[in-house]
């Protein structure tokens, strides 16, 4: 789906802490629509990339730009974190709460938020306290606030790690509509499987770098470097 | 011991007869420490909340500072508002010494900090634990601060309960921008203070079992009105 929004584009991105380049210089370019997937060997620099292009990460040098000014830009992305930030709210509360924050009436919040809370199936615990919820749960809470202002874009942090088969398989099938709907995805995994299932880009970072980005198939059937192969393998790589 | 008993007796006898006295000294204890409490909680917990959202140039040392605060000695509190009030002072021509006005004053200055401090530091935990959600919400300065003292709210109330024990405790600063003047500005803590001099122990003993009394059903009924305990883990 073509928005507003896209395409986004990064060039020469770089974020340090303390004279350390954490990531970058980054060139990358995102049109909208689709899963990209973010892999790459632990300390590759996943989550601040995501965090890097989702603007919650100080941009030292190099641009990041998107087709509207920044301002509208952020209000069309959310995020979702590895480990759920739970308000101490209800799961209600908890899911209407960006829509209260953008100025929607309470009823209407509610409403949008009972049926959100509905399709991530937890609509028989509304009232509970979001703290409460296993981790699961709590990473289904995390999906639905993100997907209630409906953004263009959602980036997700590996947000199926530590949770069971079960919880994986429902947030996937989530991730999946939202897709269809026409939301695009920037999603990172250390789930190789999960990777394959869902995504129609990869990005394989290494050392804080884009190594190798490719469509998804192309990917996995026959990456370019030896690294990203020998990463596909499972072996170290460092 | 026998003094302690007398004091008991007494003040069991005083509040079964409903004393008129001590009707008026307590009910005007309650009103000026109140009156003190909550406006203290409006300038204490935002201000709190401020410095846990906002990084500034000055902000540990202003955090600094009012931890120190939290030790400001009541007299010297008294004796600057005293300064400030009287005929020769900036503010005299408000003719506010000698009044309950003065005593809610002296007590605001004396637990902004205790408020301040206590609550900054359940926001600041708090905050950490929302930072990332709330910056990647966009939300503004002001949303932050709402949302985290209505999450934070049970801890808060430690912070305002802390506030009242101070302030209805407090005889120095309101015995001299309050004078414990009968009818007018008589406290319960200026009134044991005054009861102690004239050597009357028993009665001094029986308003300090009142004033324990009276701080104790005040914070078991804000407990109760702000469930807290009720709703498991939040």
């Amino acid at each position: 789906m073509v928005s507003d929004l896209f395409p986004m584009t990064a060039r020469q991105a770089q974020t340090t802490r303390r004279g350390k380049v954490l990531v970058g210089p980054v060139d990358l370019r995102l049109d909208g629509g689709g899963v990209a997937m973010v892999i790459g060997p632990n300390g590759a620099g996943k989550t601040t990339l995501l965090h890097l292009l989702h603007g919650t990460a100080r941009l030292t040098s190099g641009t990041i730009e998107w087709a509207c000014p920044l301002e509208a830009a952020r209000n069309q992305q959310s995020f979702v974190f590895q480990r759920p930030v739970m308000l101490r709210r209800t799961v209600l509360e908890n899911i209407a709460y960006p829509l209260r924050i953008r100025g929607h009436q309470r009823a209407d919040a509610y409403e949008q938020a009972r049926d959100w809370a509905d399709r991530v199936g937890l609509g028989a615990m509304i009232d509970r306290s979001a703290l409460v919820l296993s981790g699961g749960e709590q990473q289904k809470l995390a999906i639905a606030r993100a997907l209630i202002t409906r953004p263009r874009l959602v980036f997700l942090d590996e947000p199926c790690a530590s949770l069971d088969g079960a919880a994986t398989r429902e947030i996937e099938q989530v991730l999946q509509d939202t897709r269809e709907a026409g939301t695009a995805l920037v999603m990172s995994t250390h789930d190789m499987g999960q990777a394959r299932r869902l995504a129609d880009r990869v990005v394989f970072l290494l050392h804080g770098r884009v190594h190798e980005e490719a469509a998804a198939n192309t990917f996995f059937e026959a990456p370019v470097t030896t690294q990203a192969a020998a990463f596909l393998r499972g072996d170290i790589v460092e | 011991m026998g003094d302690l008993w007398s004091g008991l007796l007494q003040a069991f006898w005083l509040v079964i007869t409903f004393d008129p006295e001590l009707v008026e000294i307590a009910g005007r204890s309650l009103r000026i420490t109140l009156t003190a409490l909550v406006i203290a909680s409006l300038i204490a917990l935002p201000l709190a909340a401020l410095l846990a959202v906002r990084r500034f140039r000055w902000r540990r040392t202003v955090i600094a500072l009012m931890n120190a605060l939290m030790g400001l000695p009541p007299v010297v509190v008294g004796l600057v508002v005293y300064v400030l009030l009287s005929r020769s002072g900036p503010f005299g021509v408000m003719g506010l010494l000698f009044t309950p006005t003065a005593m809610i004053i002296a007590q605001v200055i004396i637990i902004v900090p205790l408020i301040a401090s206590i609550a900054h530091q359940s926001l600041r935990e708090l905050w950490t634990e929302y930072h990332d959600l709330l910056i990647s919400i966009n939300v503004t300065q002001g949303q932050k601060i709402r949302t985290l003292l209505w999450d934070a709210r049970r801890a808060l109330l430690t912070a305002t309960l802390a506030g009242f024990g101070r302030a209805i405790g407090e005889v120095g600063a309101i015995m001299i921008v309050g004078g414990n003047i009968d009818h007018a500005t008589r406290v319960l803590t200026t009134a044991i203070a005054l009861e102690t001099g004239r050597g009357d122990f028993a009665l001094a003993l029986g308003l300090g079992f009142v004033l324990i009394a009276l701080a104790v059903t005040v914070n078991l009924a804000i407990h109760w009105l702000g469930r807290t305990e009720r709703e498991g883990r939040w």
